[in-house]
């Protein structure tokens, strides 16, 4: 039993938090919310010079080969900083399912890609996308909504409803994201998130699109799905306590009836729950990761790390919003950034009732 | 990141638990809130078998007559013994006392309190609380005026748990009412036989006897005095931290909630599906399992912290304070699940359980242990989080 990081884990966050702190203020995530792409190019660069775009990829592809945990504690960096662009989606995901159905080919044309930043992958899924066999080969049709950062995607990875077998079995395949049958339109949200609906219009697949066996993937998109959770909820994490050190501040200074009013026990209280909820959240969101590291099973322990990854949401949107009060509601103030993009966490991957869901009930007291 | 027990720890979780198995049986675990004279004696019991096997103090070190092992194995310990509903006994001997003597007592006092307390002979309580004297503590009024070689006590103490089956008392008085409130206080162990101690009783909503206790002229010889006169308050605040994971209550709590959830996926109380099979009752186990796995991550967390030698003080608070508030919750899913079944006792035709959700219902109102909920979230706040006073 040990909760601590390692030396090296402790030298991650720090130096990544100078390097956001330095390279990416709120300026950048304002300005980067004005655009349509919701990318930054020029950071994009220097987090991928940084080993951050391969951090979960061997060393052959150019990654630097670490754990999911390593993953983790730059992720709390990445949510605190609200980082803007697509690497959720292209170096955990994307990658993942790249690294684990992919032939050596497609590995070593994609992965290497993913790792420079050069290349730029997002995720389409759902049963309205349909691979079906014909004589020329996979033919692949339909819609997928949601699907993050498309505009800026080189590559869109689409798990399909199989020609065999039935949804939710799965038929992985990569696409040209930028080829002519692909239609991408965006679907406007909050914090101006970039994402789309993308169409595909009867696209005939070469050989070498498929990535593993038809039918077959579920398993690959399943697992790199449970990592990409639990880098969200690292996120979640970071934000959550970036918004309790600004309100502790905030209310350390600013004085009401005639004193500061965090020495009200009512707003004291208030910072105490988020506490409690981002310690929750942190002991359930490495446990997760650890057990995955191990290569153990996580499915309860990811389900409940991202559930309570919600709960964690919807707590420090609330304290902070009531903390801040009047002028947390102003577009100019950064508390705003913070819960516009909690929502987008706490829906995307999966919503806190759908986990709680997949949450198993237990098997009764343990053995006697 | 580390998970999991060391091969070592999960050898001594599985030989304890093959122990607690044979010698735990289902009819002597306790039930909550229905705790029995015979039960609490079988609990000491266990306790004393516990020892002989050098289990009962493992965290202790050696020379004091303990284990020599750390807070980890404190806590499977706890874990355990509350998970198999064995009737506690001996918690403040060895969760605050030994502690407390082994860093400020002498040597005389190490030889005299603490090999009995590692042997599950003795049982102490604690008198900290008051009648008039709750959550602002310092403001203590119980005096004890030095008399030549000796300490006079007058005054009284009020929820003292344990009193009744207690053989001495560890307790907090007044040497100095001219000094600031916390730099007057000094701790005590008081034999309650000594004459002028009377204990009148306090019946607890959870069925425990616990009492008001009165000091009528006690004297006590200064030998009794714990650590150096005026600095109690310090003392006894250090040593509280000793074992705070407050694993026991969590696994406690654990049992009966996993007993529910076995109890909702076997029961069709109207003939047709299981009650777990109804989405809304699901969703609730769902929630609750989420919390129980909550709880019992944020009490090892304290565990660990003391295993790598660090004082838990907010991270206890949180603990603490999440445990209470996830049992109440519990508590109440409960009763939305089972409606008038939730308040039958045990014993009770039809009651589900044995009776423990009735129990837990009272037990669960015990909103105040080691600090109110609303002092807890005090000290997160301001020894956490550093906000100001």
């Amino acid at each position: 039993m040990d909760f601590s990081l390692t030396e090296q884990q402790l030298i991650l966050g720090r130096s990544a938090r100078q390097f956001l702190e330095a390279e990416c203020p709120a300026a950048v995530v304002r300005e980067a919310e004005t655009t349509e792409q919701g990318h930054v190019p020029e950071l994009w660069g220097k987090m991928a010079d940084l080993g951050w775009l391969g951090m979960s990829l061997p060393e052959i592809y150019g990654g630097t080969g670490g754990s999911l945990t390593d993953q983790v504690v730059l992720f709390e960096e990445i949510g605190r900083a609200l980082v803007p662009g697509p690497l959720l989606v292209s170096s955990v995901l994307a990658s993942q399912i790249v690294l684990n159905a992919g032939n050596d080919s497609q590995k070593e044309s994609l992965l290497p890609g993913i790792a420079s930043g050069g290349l730029i992958l997002t995720l389409a899924r759902g049963e309205r996308l349909e691979t079906a066999s014909g004589e020329t080969g996979l033919t692949l049709s339909g819609e997928s909504a949601f699907v993050p950062h498309a505009g800026v995607a080189s590559h869109i990875i689409c798990a399909t409803r199989p020609a065999v077998g039935a949804w939710p079995d799965t038929t992985l395949v990569v696409v040209d994201g930028e080829g002519d049958q692909v239609f991408k339109t965006p679907m406007e949200s909050i914090a101006n998130y970039p994402q789309c609906l993308v169409e595909f219009d009867d696209i005939c697949l070469p050989s070498e699109a498929l990535l593993g066996d038809i039918a077959e993937g579920r398993p690959v998109l399943d697992a790199a799905v449970q990592r990409a959770i639990v880098v969200q909820c690292a996120e979640t994490l970071g934000r959550a306590q970036k918004v309790l050190e600004m309100v502790v501040e905030y209310a350390s200074g600013r004085v009401q009836f005639g004193r500061p009013i965090g020495t009200f026990q009512a707003v004291q209280h208030r910072c105490s729950d988020l506490k409690v909820a981002i310690d929750s959240g942190r002991m359930l969101t490495y446990q997760a990761a650890w057990r995955l590291d191990q290569g153990l099973l996580a499915d309860d322990e990811v389900s409940m790390a991202k559930a309570q990854s919600g709960i964690l949401s919807r707590t420090a949107t609330e304290v902070g919003h009531s903390i801040f009060a009047g002028i947390s509601f102003t577009i100019e103030h950064d508390m705003q950034l913070y819960s516009s993009r909690a929502k987008i966490c706490e829906a995307n991957l999966g919503d806190t009732e759908y986990h709680l869901d997949q949450i198993s009930i237990g098997a009764g007291p343990q053995t006697q | 990141m580390d998970f999991d027990f060391t091969t070592e720890q999960n050898g001594f979780r599985e030989e304890l638990r093959e122990f607690l198995k044979v010698e735990v049986p289902v009819e002597k675990q306790e039930v909550f809130g229905r705790l029995t004279e015979e039960q609490y004696q079988f609990g000491r019991d266990i306790n004393r078998k516990l020892a002989e096997q050098g289990w009962l103090a493992i965290g202790w070190p050696k020379e004091h007559g303990g284990g020599g092992k750390g807070p980890i194995e404190q806590g499977i310990l706890n874990e355990d013994l509350g998970y198999w509903r064995v009737p506690k006994s001996g918690s403040i001997g060895l969760g605050i006392v030994g502690p407390a003597i082994m860093v400020f007592g002498t040597d005389d006092q190490k030889d005299r309190y603490l090999s009995p307390i590692a042997k599950g002979e003795v049982e102490y309580c604690q008198g900290f609380s008051e009648p008039n004297v709750g959550s602002d503590l310092g403001s203590l009024e119980l005096r004890a005026e030095r008399d030549g070689d000796e300490y006079v006590l007058n005054g009284s103490k009020m929820f003292t748990s344990y009193a009744f089956h207690a053989d001495y008392m560890y307790l907090l008085a007044r040497t100095d009412p001219q000094a600031q409130k916390h730099r007057g206080i000094s701790l005590f162990i008081a034999d309650l036989k000594t004459p002028g101690i009377d204990l009148s009783p306090l019946p607890y909503i959870n069925g425990e006897m616990a009492a008001q206790t009165t000091f009528d002229n006690v004297r006590l010889p200064l030998s009794c005095l714990i650590g150096e006169e005026n600095r109690g308050w310090y003392h006894a605040m250090t040593t509280l931290d000793y074992e705070r994971s407050g694993l026991w209550r969590y696994a406690n709590v654990r049992r009966v909630f996993d007993d529910f959830s076995t109890f909702c996926q076997d029961s069709a109380p109207d003939g047709g599906q299981p009650l777990a099979n109804h989405p809304l009752v699901r969703h609730q186990l769902a929630r609750r399992r989420l919390g129980m796995e909550t709880w019992k991550l944020l009490c090892w967390n304290v565990a660990w912290m003391q295993s790598s030698g660090a004082v838990p003080n907010a991270e206890a608070s949180i603990a603490f304070l999440y445990g209470s508030e996830e049992r109440l919750r519990f508590a109440e899913m409960a009763m939305e699940i089972l409606g008038p079944y939730a308040t039958l006792k045990n014993g009770s035709p039809m009651a589900p359980i044995l009776g423990n959700i009735e129990g837990i219902h009272r037990e669960a109102m015990h909103l105040h242990g080691a600090g109110t909920t609303e002092i807890h979230r005090n000290i997160i706040a301001q020894r956490g989080l550093g906000m100001p006073r």
